[in-house]
């Protein structure tokens, strides 16, 4: 990657993470922290990386992206309206009545999300099934979902895992946003899943272990992982819960709460310095 | 003839699935009792065992129909809708998935396994699901109507079926109308509305009372939802009674569903046949339904209750 492309892409990043503080303080509920460790990731996918076209977001040929961690709706909300799925000031619309930007994803109302999430640990089997469904009509579209790391507790993560490494699902990216909390604290306090890659290669699994918030190894992960024939690919990428804003990095307290509008108003002062 | 639904199922499946090639089938690891395993033969580029597995066969099957595919997906009733409820729920029916979930061995009938195998919960689960529509055939021709509809028609759809052979109740032509309930028998002195292997013993039971010198009628709702409003209240107002029948319990299952609509329309006097809010257990078919009150003099017992509640 060239550095005018990270700068870019960094620059894409900036205007996300403002969005998200916005829309989570307009809507004054939602999950700022495990939206903000997920922004390079997102930028990557839908800047760099997929397959896609805002003017025909059904296309049967596209990538397809699951969160799912639907909770981090915001970070997919304004990646999408980033990409011009649908207008920026729509934003500002989130979790409110009547609106198509629901709390969590919803497919039936917004362009360019290609699974309703939200209830943690579905978001792989969907993946998985597109995947198949690939596979089946002999396209050759790429699938990529983002799992969070708390949500690695749920049995049915490891029901898909074993299927997408049994039917070989090498069109499958997965990653896991290993930012180390969940809402009551710190993951391996909570129910540890540790140790994360070890687990994935037990289930057969192609493993890459990046700093999730680094554009270059986040590239050098997905270009990678389409050079694995036979196996699904799993970056665990190591990121900051609350990334870019000093106040909220590393603390869980900021998983699931709104900034108030003074706090709102610094966040994005801090980040229109660039962030840290 | 008698037959098993979920042997008419394995039937119909593969040969919907040489009309349709966007037909895609999943199983956990019971298709040789689903009797998938008769497409898995057929179509073998197709079938997807997912092993035992309830909650990812919902999830895959809602990628898969997110892309383009109609996934049917097939284990026991019991661990179709309770395993995989809320990713049915969520996964499926609020994206609106064009998921298939046809799930055998429903009900008592199951037999020997017991209680812990017995879905006696399922229709009640998957009715009050906003987007489910959910039916019940009650013969081989049945059937194979309805999973023909569940090709055709674009969205969530749960068709329950048996493990126990079931007499024919209808020919090889039969047309199954979706939502629109059969009157098997015409009556004016009481009407049984029953689903599913109900209707043949709702049938005979009829047919009993007639010689008695009763006269009644039987609805087929082999579409619990959306139910048939307009035949469940004409009967009430043209006979004005209503004895329900069900291999289920009657919380929440087509008693339920069928109180629901008389209540807000035309309340008569009604008698619930259907497993009382208790677990089943190891027995034949045959005893079981006799053991827990759904053999044909239950239902002539009902009907003759609700005929004396009418004065």
């Amino acid at each position: 990657m060239n550095i005018e492309l990270i700068t870019g892409l960094t620059e894409t990043t900036l205007n996300i993470r403002k969005n998200i503080i916005r829309m989570i303080t307009q809507a004054q509920s939602g999950h700022p922290g495990g939206s903000l460790s997920a922004v390079e990731i997102l930028t990557y996918l839908y800047f760099q990386e997929m397959n896609i076209d805002p003017s025909n977001s059904k296309n049967p040929k596209r990538d397809r992206f699951v969160l799912s961690k639907g909770h981090a709706a915001p970070v997919l909300y304004a990646t999408l309206a980033e990409k011009g799925f649908f207008p920026r000031e729509e934003l500002l619309t989130l979790r409110k009545i009547n609106s198509r930007l629901q709390g969590h994803p919803d497919m039936k109302g917004i362009p360019g999300v290609d699974m309703s999430t939200g209830s943690l640990g579905q978001g792989l089997s969907a993946a998985a099934g597109m995947a198949l469904a690939g596979k089946i009509d002999g396209n050759d579209y790429r699938v990529f979902a983002l799992l969070g790391d708390g949500e690695l507790e749920e049995g049915q993560i490891w029901e898909a895992a074993m299927f997408a490494a049994h039917y070989n699902l090498n069109n499958l990216t997965i990653f896991i946003d290993f930012n180390g909390l969940q809402i009551d604290g710190p993951i391996c306090e909570v129910l540890s899943p540790l140790p994360v890659p070890e687990k994935w290669r037990a289930f057969g699994w192609n493993v890459l272990e990046i700093n999730g918030h680094d554009m270059e190894a986040i590239h050098y992960a997905v270009q990678s992982a389409k050079l694995v024939l036979d196996k699904p690919t799993v970056i665990v990428s190591t990121t900051i819960k609350g990334k870019c804003i000093s106040n909220m990095e590393n603390v869980a307290e900021w998983h699931g709460k709104a900034p108030s509008i003074s706090e709102c108003e610094q966040f994005l002062f801090e980040l229109s310095r660039g962030g840290l | 003839m008698a037959k098993a639904t979920r042997e008419a199922y394995g039937e119909a499946l593969e040969e919907m699935g040489g009309l349709c090639s966007d037909i895609v089938v999943l199983d956990a690891d019971l298709s040789k009792s689903t009797k998938t395993c008769v497409f898995a033969k057929a179509h073998p580029e197709r079938f997807f065992n997912v092993g035992i597995a309830e909650q990812n066969l919902a999830g895959v099957a809602a990628g898969l129909a997110a892309a383009g595919k109609i996934p049917f997906i097939s284990t026991f009733a019991m661990f179709a809708t309770g395993r995989a409820y809320e990713q049915i729920r969520n996964s499926i029916c609020y994206p609106k998935l064009n998921v298939k979930i046809a799930a055998t061995h429903a009900g008592l009938t199951v037999g020997e396994d017991g209680a812990s195998h017995q879905s006696i919960e399922d229709i009640s689960l998957m009715r009050s699901i906003p987007n489910m529509t959910v039916v019940v055939p009650a013969d081989a021709a049945e059937t194979y109507q309805a999973i023909r509809f569940a090709v055709e028609y674009n969205g969530p759809v749960y068709i329950r079926l048996g493990r126990m052979a079931v007499p024919d109740l209808f020919a090889k032509e039969y047309i199954f109308q979706p939502g629109k309930a059969v009157r098997l028998l015409e009556g004016t002195a009481a009407t049984i509305i029953a689903t599913g292997i109900m209707v043949h013993i709702a049938k005979e039971a009829a047919e009993q009372l007639q010689a008695e010198g009763f006269s009644i009628r039987v609805l087929n709702i082999h579409t619990i939802k959306p139910i048939d409003k307009d035949a469940i209240v004409k009967a009430a107002e043209q006979t004005g009674a209503i004895v329900t029948c069900e291999e289920h319990s009657i919380i929440g299952g087509l008693s339920s569903a069928v109180a629901e609509v008389l209540v807000e329309n035309f309340p008569v006097p009604m008698e619930c046949v259907g497993v009382r809010d208790t677990f089943g257990e190891s027995g034949i078919p045959k005893e079981l339904l006799k053991k827990y009150g759904l053999t044909v003099d239950d239902v002539v017992l009902a009907v003759k209750k609700v005929i004396a509640r009418k004065a």
